[in-house]
């Protein structure tokens, strides 16, 4: 791509690729002289000749990272009602903590008595994560949530096998469940049954009687749901999977509903996952790292995967129970992102950790509340914490719900998220979080409000938005029938 | 069971008061928390949590201030000849700053591109980075970490050539295969070890999974193995060292299928094991069966260019149980690291700094290998580190190092006798290198 068309299609923002800016000898960074006597480089015939990256000078690197920064939408900057990702503030000091010396240079295969700061941080957010959901077996070394939910179903195959009761094939899913459920079920040889949502938004309990029997291994349940609603039938449908043999995982995206207001284990819950990046406010960094702890019940704390921190009389050690699903990654998880969720329960403390819920599902409701004459709601009852409108009513009027979402994005507000649960029409799924103020709950309601007015007034605001972004709408099927996937030299 | 939960006390994170709190819940129309939460049942509702109380900022800099403490590291005094995967580099102000901006680090998966067109426009570079590192046509924009990107890799293999049976050799770190088979443990999928010097492979294998440099710093035979692979129909997966790449011939240049890598040498804290992120590349024609998340370039209604998430069918919100993968996260922050580190390098630094590391690790190998009672095992090219034959129980002298405030390297005596697996970085200076060579010569000679 050349200058002039970018100059012509970007505006004033300056687009290029760094390899368009690229100018041969220049640099940014000098790598020191070598200090040792000088050794002989092995075959010519194994090297290679230059890697053909950019060639800028220090400030081009900074401004340019800068000014891209400039193109996103963040929480740092912006209202991020974004359901089931819990976009709450990321607390500053919780980065600047996890990047201390003596934590952010800890080489991962140190002995344990050199690092024995690092276990006990991860034993006590271990201690606390078990407290939080009742669930006391932890294991800290998943890299995301999806990664904490396939331990999750090894952990449930490891346990039936170990009772050989391996023919127990089958994780029932709701019709509600995010993708990754039945995609992990996939990954871990399990068939998915797909159990249905009576009109209230809850599983059909008499559909899962149906379903839950000798094959049954698990039954995979998000509390609250996706739809932001606690099942209220939550006892009898444990019940019924353990009376099939079945176990009962807990997808815990929708944690930030339930801290201290109840345990998932006293629900009858046998295994979860937690999304640290949600709950926990660690940073969702443009798309991870994550970190997707797993909490189990006592009788399966010995199928966790390595490691699992634990104190001895002599200290803290990294450990790996004794009938351990094994690694599922490289090392010991993402131990600074576990630093900053330690970081953020520790600031919260008791009181802090209940308020944030009660905040969330106060706050849920009031936007419910004050939007439910304009839009209408796939459940007609109280939410937790996020709650999911249909803009069905709007679609009847040549609006639909994609249209609202970008037209929200020209007020400086994202996008909910849209057509999820993929149960509810045009789902437009709001969580506003307990980090927000009543006044910016108030102006995303009101400006909801607006956008609904203009449908009629003026529909092409809502039509063509966003107006006033980087981009307007982009073409995302040529992107995908002729991918254009890195940089290349002049087309 | 409680009555109500008393939180009457505001926190910095929660800016509701008590006033605000109760004029929401009279629009709601309910008089407390408790009138939202009818669905729970009653006797599980608001159990006892047994947390500490809450700190303020100054206390929990104090408490964190104290485990940091707890650690030895360079920060500490020491210094350490650890590697097998995470790797000590100098990390440079420019990842550092950047790291800073609230706009990366607080954004979301970028679903909605106009609002996110930062982080598109990054992850674009770092595909392009991968690509030029590695010499392949197409990258995704990041995984988890390097051992679940090669086994991702080895799964993909399995698609495409329809094969479930993986050979991994034998001298790659036992945390691939390892990972491997947390992955396909119930998918019917066969691991079998394939040694590097092998001439004949089975005929039904998906691929060959390669490390190289490999577990002990050495360069395997790519160009052989691959072809190899290919006699037989089946494809080859070489897991690779990023550093490395700025000496050594790309796996693009041997005709190799997918490519994977710990990202984390290039500008990521070791951080006591993550969090990474893993490098994933392969051929063009393989692109519709790559894991993860892929960005592409494409325009706005007015022609402008803009960046976006593409061929999103193979992922797991979209096709669920048919998924590639359930992975959902490209680990954008570390790619955004490790895109920062790459432009700031440039063409010339990754040179230079692979070779100094080349430089550094071959100058401690030839100054251990003149200690009496010490040899060294590895041979030819070997990158970042090598293996030292020890006199005694490399458990021994690594705690007799650590009273001289120096971790040793990996004790390897599972795989190799009296075997530790050292690494050098530029990060070492010559005066640690000899420190740590005086160190070995005295705790060798007691022996």
């Amino acid at each position: 791509m050349t200058i002039s068309t970018i100059a012509a299609n970007a505006g004033d923002i300056d687009r290029r690729l760094l390899m368009d800016r690229s100018v041969p000898g220049r640099k940014a960074f000098t790598v020191p002289e070598s200090d040792v006597s000088e050794q002989a480089l092995p075959d010519a015939g194994m090297l290679r000749d230059d890697v053909e990256l950019p060639e800028v000078s220090q400030l081009e690197v900074i401004r340019y990272f800068s000014v891209l920064s400039q193109l996103n939408f963040s929480i740092d900057t912006n209202f991020y009602p974004l359901g089931s990702c819990t976009m709450k503030y990321n607390p500053k000091i919780n980065d600047e903590l996890s990047n201390l010396p003596g934590l952010a240079d800890i080489h991962p295969l140190q002995p344990d008595e050199t690092v024995q700061g690092a276990i006990r941080l991860l034993k006590n957010l271990q201690d606390d994560l078990g407290e939080i959901t009742g669930l006391p077996g932890v294991s800290l070394a998943p890299l995301a949530g999806a990664q904490g939910e396939y331990a999750g179903l090894l952990i449930t195959r490891a346990y039936h096998d170990a009772r050989n009761d391996s023919e127990r094939v089958v994780a029932i899913v709701p019709d509600s469940a995010h993708g990754t459920n039945p995609a992990s079920a996939a990954m871990a040889g399990l068939e998915v049954a797909t159990v249905r949502s009576d009109d209230q938004g809850n599983v059909d309990v008499e559909n899962l009687r149906e379903l839950a029997d000798s094959r049954t291994a698990v039954f995979m349940l998000t509390i609250p749901s996706t739809l932001g609603l606690f099942e209220p039938n939550i006892l009898e449908i444990t019940k019924i999977v353990h009376d099939a043999g079945g176990l009962v995982y807990a997808d815990g995206a929708n944690l930030n509903a339930l801290l201290g207001i109840v345990k998932l284990g006293d629900l009858g819950v046998d295994i979860c996952h937690s999304n640290l990046h949600k709950t926990f406010s660690t940073p969702h960094g443009g798309g991870g790292p994550g970190s997707g702890p797993v909490m189990v019940s006592d009788e399966l704390a010995k199928f966790l995967p390595k490691p699992v921190a634990e104190k001895t009389g002599d200290g803290y050690v990294l450990a790996t129970p004794e009938q351990s699903i094994g690694p599922i990654n490289g090392f010991h998880g993402s131990f600074s992102i576990a630093a900053r969720a330690y970081a953020y329960i520790r600031a919260l403390g008791l009181e802090g950790m209940q308020s944030v819920s009660e905040n969330a599902v106060i706050s849920a409701n009031y936007i419910q509340a004050r939007l439910k004459d304009k839009y209408d709601l796939a459940a007609d009852r109280y939410c937790m914490h996020e709650t999911v409108l249909s803009a069905t009513r709007q679609k009847k009027r040549g609006v639909a719900g994609l249209d609202i979402a970008k037209r929200l994005l020209d007020f400086g507000i994202h996008a909910p998220t849209m057509y999820f649960p993929m149960i509810v029409d045009e789902a437009l799924m709001v969580e506003p979080t307990e980090s927000e103020s009543k006044e910016t709950l108030d102006h995303f309601i009101a400006v909801m409000r607006q956008i609904d007015d203009e449908i009629d007034s003026a529909p092409e605001l809502v039509l063509d938005a966003p107006h006033d972004l980087p981009v307007t709408r982009l073409d995302e099927a040529t992107a995908a029938r002729k991918p254009v996937l890195r940089w290349t030299a002049e087309e | 069971m409680h009555s109500s939960v008393n939180t009457s006390a505001n926190h910095p994170y929660i800016p509701s008061t008590d006033s605000e709190r109760a004029e929401m819940l009279g629009v709601i129309g309910v008089d407390s928390l408790d009138g939202l939460l009818g669905d729970i049942p009653p006797e599980q509702r608001h159990p006892k949590l047994n947390l500490a109380p809450g700190l303020s900022e100054q206390e929990l800099s104090a408490e964190f201030g104290a485990i940091a403490a707890e650690n030895a590291s360079s920060s500490s005094g020491y210094i350490s000849f650890l590697g097998a995967g995470s790797y000590n580099h100098y990390i440079p102000s420019t990842v550092r700053s950047i790291l800073q901006r609230g706009e990366f680090v607080t954004a979301y998966t970028p679903y909605q591109p106009e609002a996110a067109q930062g982080t598109l426009q990054v992850a674009f570079e770092f595909q392009t980075v991968i690509c030029q590192l590695t010499g392949m046509e197409v990258a995704n924009a990041g995984m988890y970490d390097g051992p679940t990107a090669f086994a991702e890799a080895c799964l993909m293999a399995a698609r495409v050539t329809k094969r479930t049976k993986i050979g991994v050799l034998a001298s790659a770190d036992s945390r691939l295969p390892a990972t491997l088979l947390a992955y396909s443990k119930y998918q019917a999928i066969e691991i079998v070890s394939i040694d590097s010097q092998a001439t004949e492979i089975p005929d039904d294998l998906a691929c060959i999974g390669i490390q190289s440099p490999n577990f002990f710093g050495e360069i395997e035979d790519v160009e052989r193995l691959t072809d190899l692979a290919h006699a037989n129909g089946a494809l080859s997966v070489v897991h690779v060292n990023p550093i490395a790449l700025g000496l050594f011939r790309p796996p693009g240049d041997f005709d190799v299928d997918i490519v994977t890598a710990e990202g984390q040498p290039l500008g990521v804290p070791m951080a006591f094991g993550g969090p990474y992120v893993g490098l994933f590349a392969c051929k063009k024609a393989h692109v519709r069966q790559v894991p993860g998340r892929i960005i592409g370039r494409t325009i706005d209604t007015k022609g402008r260019t803009g960046y976006a998430l593409t061929l999103q069918t193979r992922e797991q919100h979209i096709r669920r149980e048919r998924a590639t993968s359930n992975i959902c996260t490209s680990t954008q922050l570390i790619g955004l690291m490790v895109t920062v580190y790459a432009a700031t390098l440039g063409k010339q630094g990754i040179k230079d700094l692979a070779n100094l590391c080349y430089q550094k690790a071959h100058y401690a190998a030839s100054e251990i290998d003149r200690l009496d009672g010490f040899s060294v095992d590895s041979t030819g090219a070997y990158f970042h580190e090598f293996v030292i034959t020890c006199p005694d129980s490399p458990s021994k002298i690594n705690a007799a190092l650590l009273d001289e405030k120096i971790i040793g390297g990996l004790d390897i005596s599972d795989r190799s006798d009296n075997g530790m697996l050292v690494a050098v970085t530029e990060t070492s200076s010559r005066a640690d290198i000899d420190r740590f060579v005086a160190a070995l010569s005295k705790i060798g000679a007691a022996s």
